[in-house]
């Protein structure tokens, strides 16, 4: 199979859909001739021309509203926040407004949109740049909110959040972008809802997020070195969240480790740790739940610091070892 | 038949003239020559020559950052050449009590205003030391979130005016920042308290890559202080007399307590966008860029000082001496300010450190002193 990155993965996704509904169609700051901030809809203005990649005026406000608006009258829209952290400016839009039409229309109404966004830290972008602020979205009935890690993911759950009737925050890492993996050419769908299992193993489960799957899998394979073997779970959607696969990996392994980049306190992890406080496999646990999540300070713009705000591999590493040398 | 005249109100019509009435101030022609005598601000002759020596400066300034971050030096940088007029002579117009609310690409009026140019590097390396702001210095760091700024300076202004200040808040974004929900309700704000203030914007025709026209489809930026029901200016704002005296009157307007303006300075970025790897060919031709540089503010300025007498080769050799020299001690200086620690963040988050925080912190303090 042809490989692509995560970039190309999501701007294959979107142009298939145009290619085949003109009801979508997407607007952002600097999405023309520029392609976006990060590149993901370059070269599709000169195929869908200016109504469809709409670069609009600098106003994250409009922008959502607009899709929002868009959306109510039935068309598709896609819409880009150039940095996740300016949905602060779009929140009335996504909070009080799209995620609540439905309901408040007697159930009668869609907002069938998509809110794409790069994420994260990484890339030297400062406090304002570098957010993950994921959690505040899952908080809010009538959402839904995916994070996909890879390219193949990208694809798929991008495909199911156009098609889906109600609104969704997808959220992209900007460090997964230049990731690669093996992508379909043709148009498919991952539910939303479906966790996956990106490694199997049967001491410790990790469950993490974005970019922390990749610092997962890399901690997982110095773990089997070790001789532990660690499950490595990405929920890819946070809204529906898959609790299922999560509850069953955990009465297999005894052993959880919950890993996301957004600052622990707080943290969609905390919904991770207390669904399985919840469930029947609280009983098989053998040693208590670890969270681990970015420090309570705003992302640093030195690089050391940076880094040093979140979760790295050898982080993981000891909170695997930690819950497993427990017994 | 008779010539049917509408007695209905004619809104296009009246839109027409209003924006008709938005002509550009210009005191300073292309070739450095007087053509408003009336509108001159006629400085003195010191004056002139310090606000040249100011944009010289800054243009080295504006080169040497750029190298600075290309060697890996500096980090964070949005380059100002081709708004040394805009930027500077709006500066000039003000007094150290008034209180500067910027975006990203203002430091050097931050610069002029007091802010140590160490500091400036600092802020750009992302260290904590270079948004410290000295003691009596009225300034807030460089905004990065567009407009923000705006609806603060209504604040700012608010606050002066309880005090019983005499001074102005004044704060600057862009043509793209004009778009956003803040600078409407910044203006308005500050407009319905007769507060202050000072809204610049400076046009400088793109937004990234988004051209000005698409921004808004109102001939001028200035004209939305109509709205507002506020005075607004549209100026050359590449020409440096022409915007100190729109600037001046403005001050003076809010000091006597007759409200905020805006100004919109027209002007161009000859740079990229910022120094984080925008290429400007892929959204503008060299065509506009060397129209838009037979309009420097340094060449005409340059040329109307000549011609007075007042200023020289020599003169200029010595502005950029001492800019280099400066910029260099500047940079040592700066080289030698203590690396940032985790303690550091942890430290500066809170007025004070909340008893949870403290044990992290005192975790960090002992793998620091190691
Ligand atoms: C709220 C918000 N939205 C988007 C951005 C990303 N962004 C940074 S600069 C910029 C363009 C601003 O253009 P303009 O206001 O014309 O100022 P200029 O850079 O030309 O001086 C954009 C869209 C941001 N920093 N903040
Ligand atoms: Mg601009």
């Amino acid at each position: 199979m042809r490989e692509l990155t995560y970039l190309e993965a999501v701007r294959e996704a979107m142009s298939q859909e145009m290619r085949q509904n003109e009801d979508v169609f997407i607007l952002g700051e600097d999405i023309g001739v520029y392609g976006g901030a990060f590149g993901v809809t370059r070269g599709m203005i000169e195929e869908f021309g200016p109504e469809r990649i709409r670069n609009t005026p600098i106003s994250e406000a409009a922008i959502s509203g607009t899709a929002v608006g868009a959306a109510l009258t039935g068309m598709r829209p896609i819409l880009e926040l150039q940095f996740s952290d300016f949905i602060t400016i779009a929140m009335d839009n996504m909070v009080n407004q799209a995620a609540k039409i439905r309901y408040m229309y007697g159930g009668k109404g869609k907002v069938p949109m998509v809110l794409r966004t790069p994420a994260g830290s990484g890339t030297g972008a400062a406090a304002q740049h570098s957010q993950s602020l994921e959690a505040w979205m899952t908080h809010i009935p009538g959402l839904k909110v995916v994070q996909p890690s890879t390219a193949y993911d990208a694809k798929g759950l991008l495909k199911a959040a156009i098609d889906d009737d109600n609104p969704v925050i997808f959220y992209e890492h900007k460090l997964c972008y230049k990731t690669k993996s093996d992508v379909p050419e043709e148009s498919y769908s991952i539910p939303l809802g479906k966790a996956d299992v990106k490694r199997e193993g049967k001491d410790a489960t990790i469950v993490a997020t974005a970019i922390m799957v990749h610092r997962s899998l890399e901690a997982a394979a110095e773990l089997e070195k070790e001789g532990i073997s660690v499950e490595v779970i990405d929920p890819r959607t946070l809204v529906p969240l898959d609790t299922e696969t999560i509850i069953e990996s955990v009465k297999k392994t005894s052993r959880l480790v919950v890993v996301h980049e957004a600052v622990k306190r707080g943290g969609f992890g905390g919904e991770i740790a207390s669904v399985i406080a919840e469930s029947e496999a609280f009983d098989y646990l053998d040693a208590p739940i670890k969270r681990l999540g970015g420090k309570a300070v705003p992302i640093p713009y030195n690089p050391e610091l940076e880094k040093a705000a979140i979760p790295g591999v050898d982080d993981i590493i000891n909170a695997v070892k930690e819950t497993v040398n427990r017994l | 038949m008779a010539e049917k005249k509408s007695l209905i109100f004619d809104p296009v019509e009246t839109l027409h003239s209003i924006e008709e009435k938005f002509e550009m101030v210009q005191v300073l022609n292309e070739e450095g020559e007087i053509v408003n005598e009336e509108a001159d601000p006629k400085l003195s002759d010191e004056d002139l020559q310090e606000l040249m020596s100011r944009m010289v400066y800054t243009r080295i300034l504006d080169q040497r950052s750029i190298s600075l971050n290309r060697q890996g030096r500096l980090g964070f940088y949005a380059p100002t050449a081709g708004q040394e007029a805009s930027q500077l002579a709006s500066h000039f117009a003000l007094k150290k009590e008034d209180f500067i609310l910027p975006g990203y690409r203002d430091v050097p009026q931050l610069i002029w205003h007091g802010w140590p140019l160490h500091q400036a590097f600092l802020f750009s390396r992302g260290h904590f030391m270079g948004n410290q702001m000295p003691e009596g210095l009225n300034i807030l760091p460089p905004q990065i979130i567009i407009g923000a700024q705006y609806i603060q300076a209504a604040g700012v202004a608010l606050g002066m005016q309880k005090r019983k200040k005499e001074a102005v808040a004044i704060t600057y974004t862009g043509d793209g920042g004009s778009s956003q929900g803040d600078f409407y309700e910044g203006i308005n704000f500050a407009g319905s308290f007769r507060s202050p203030a000072i809204f610049i914007v400076q046009n400088n025709q793109y937004a990234i890559s988004t051209p000005r026209e698409l921004q808004t489809s109102a001939k001028t930026i200035a004209q939305k202080a109509v709205a507002a029901g506020i005075p607004g200016v549209l100026v050359d704002g590449m020409d440096p007399l022409a915007v100190y005296a729109v600037t001046r009157d403005a001050r003076e307007r809010a000091i006597k307590g007759e409200g905020p303006t805006l100004i919109e300075t027209l002007c161009y970025r000859y740079g990229p966008h910022t120094m984080a790897g925008d290429d400007p060919t892929r959204y503008r031709t060299s065509d506009i860029d060397s129209e838009w540089e037979k309009k420097d503010p340094l060449v005409r300025f340059r040329k109307y000082l000549e011609a007075k007498g007042l200023w020289s080769e020599e003169k200029e050799n010595e502005v950029i001496e001492r800019a280099k020299d400066e910029i260099k001690a500047a940079i040592k200086k700066a080289d030698s300010a203590p690396k940032q620690t985790v303690t550091n963040m942890l430290e500066i988050m809170y007025e004070e450190v909340p008893f949870n925080v403290k044990e992290q912190l005192e975790i960090y303090k002992a793998k620091e002193s190691k």
